[in-house]
């Protein structure tokens, strides 16, 4: 069978690389934008988090047998704490600043995070085994899906739209858009904005770390994991526009998609493709697809 | 002492209060003090700090010095998110209304703090317009809409004392006059309010008294039994 001349299982396959990397791109650029929307920070240190995700994940289970299942929630519990330690500790004392110096303050954090892990592991790798239950794959007759990969999709989909249900449609999240608007007012009718601000953080970090525990199985578990993924999360966040939640989920799932064709129709163009769609979209509409200007 | 007693005990007293946005000092030492069921307005020019004075009680300034008795609490040093837990409803001059909230969500933001505040179902009957435009974003409302809107927000909250920043600026006479039965309905309920108003005819007959600020200090408290014979000398002082 083919499509356009290209086999479909070529398609398929590409496709769902795309959709999977889509996941990745969908779940850190939400974890940024909500970080950005409240703290006005950007959260350099967001790929040194994911990173942390994935090494806390095979920490757990090569030195104490601690399973997948438990590192999917105490994972990003863990480095989510770490991060409400980051805001509490450094980045509450940024605020009265530029945002400048919280950006240079996480860039440096991550640099120091991703310096420790080099030092203690190497960048050689390490590899985490698909969990039992989710091993081996099914045949659709139009290409083999290993059933992991299904599950990377359905999880991340199921904590991004989680996520977006919660922002607009919770108490909770109507005060993170209020305070996303007017910290200050928000803060004068009475609810403890820092607080909001420390567990925002603490959220979008262990949104990182989630996806981390995620990646590991899929991707080796390396310090430099996540820098090499952020780069490409960063010009997702841009194309998107730094306001929206639904914005930030779609559009990462959207270029994932677009990355995987382009490797089947285009392959030398895969790697920039997202970068060219980032030129395009600064130059014609600055604010982003879905951003307000 | 202009009254010849005091009927009602000290809700509110601030005394010496300094304000500093920065490097520049605006309020230079304000006392006054409002007794509970009293409603109070701030008079003055642009930039006498009025609008800074609510906002230091609030303690939305940058810097602040001297004292804040509220209810017999002293809330200079308290942070802002806590003040409003001591029963004040802050209504800013910019109102505040949140553009992705609905309206109906913008009206059950602020938390309940105390018993006494009006029902949901009160405010609807008090300001029909929301009722009709309840599911309509924040950002949508018109501005007597918003302005009808950040007052209700802070009537929910169970708040004692309400800071009203200009809500007459730039609407209709037929909104003003409609804020008017409402405040004259928030007097009957108790509630202790103090207007910073720009519009003199508006808060008139509404006040007990009146506080005139001029560059960030108070130069005269007038009573509404007094009010007659100063209208010349607040019209020259005011520019109105």
């Amino acid at each position: 069978m083919e499509i356009f001349g290209i086999p479909t299982a070529l398609l398929g396959s590409q496709l769902l690389v795309g959709l999977i990397n889509g996941s990745f791109y969908a779940i850190l650029s939400l974890g940024l934008a909500i970080i950005f929307g409240l703290l006005n920070i950007i959260n350099f240190a967001h790929g040194a988090q994911y990173m942390m995700g994935a090494f806390v994940a095979w920490i757990a289970l090569t030195r104490f047998g601690i399973n997948y299942w438990v590192s999917l929630i105490a994972a990003p519990l863990i480095v989510g704490i770490v991060g409400v330690l980051i805001e509490r500790l450094m980045l509450r004392r940024l605020y009265k600043l530029d945002h400048l110096y919280g950006l240079l303050l996480t860039f440096g954090l991550a640099l120091i995070f991703e310096g420790i892990f080099r030092d203690q592991f190497g960048i050689s790798g390490e590899s985490y085994e698909v969990p039992e239950l989710l091993s081996g794959g099914v045949n659709l007759g139009f290409m083999f899906l290993p059933i992991y990969r299904g599950w990377v999709i359905i999880a991340s989909l199921t904590v991004c739209f989680g996520t977006w249900y919660m922002i607009e449609r919770t108490k909770l999240g109507a005060y993170l858009r209020a305070g996303t608007e007017n910290s200050q007012i928000v803060q004068a009718l009475g609810i403890n904005v820092p607080l909001l601000i420390t567990f925002t953080y603490g959220y979008g970090v262990a949104l990182a770390a989630f996806a981390g525990v995620l990646a590991a199985p899929i991707f080796q578990v390396n310090p430099l994991m996540g820098s090499n993924l952020i780069i490409v999360v960063f010009a997702v966040v841009v194309i998107g526009g730094m306001g929206s939640i639904m914005g930030s989920i779609l559009t990462g799932l959207g270029l994932g998609l677009i990355e995987g064709l382009t490797k089947v129709f285009y392959p030398e163009a895969s790697s920039v493709v997202v970068f060219v769609i980032m030129v395009i979209v600064l130059l014609v509409r600055p604010a982003g697809l879905f951003g307000k200007s | 002492m202009t009254s010849a007693f005091k009927p009602k005990p000290e809700f509110l007293r601030l005394t010496d209060l300094h304000a500093f946005y920065g490097e520049s000092h605006i309020l230079h030492g304000i006392d006054l003090s409002v007794s509970k069921g009293e409603c109070i307005t701030l008079l003055g020019r642009n930039g006498s700090g009025r609008t800074t004075t609510l906002k230091s009680i609030m303690g939305l300034v940058g810097r602040r010095t001297g004292s804040i008795m509220l209810n017999g609490n002293e809330i200079i040093n308290v942070p802002t998110h806590k003040i409003a837990h001591h029963g004040v409803g802050y209504c800013p001059e910019e109102r505040a209304i949140f553009a992705s909230l609905s309206a109906e969500e913008n009206l059950t933001l602020p938390p309940i703090i105390a018993s006494g505040g009006m029902s949901v179902d009160e405010l609807y009957a008090m300001f029909p317009n929301l009722s009709e435009r309840r599911n309509s974003p924040g950002g949508k409302l018109s501005g007597g809409e918003q302005q009808m809107l950040a007052m209700a927000r802070i009537l929910r909250t169970g708040a004692k004392l309400l800071l009203l920043d200009e809500i007459t600026e730039g609407l209709a006479p037929v909104i003003v006059k409609k804020l008017g039965e409402v405040i004259t309905e928030l007097k009957k309920r108790g509630f202790t309010i103090i207007l910073v108003e720009q519009n003199f005819r508006f808060a008139a007959p509404l006040a007990d008294r009146h506080y005139v600020l001029e560059h960030g200090e108070i130069i005269a408290t007038i009573t509404q039994e007094e009010l007659p014979g100063k209208m010349d000398w607040l019209h020259h002082r005011l520019g109105v």
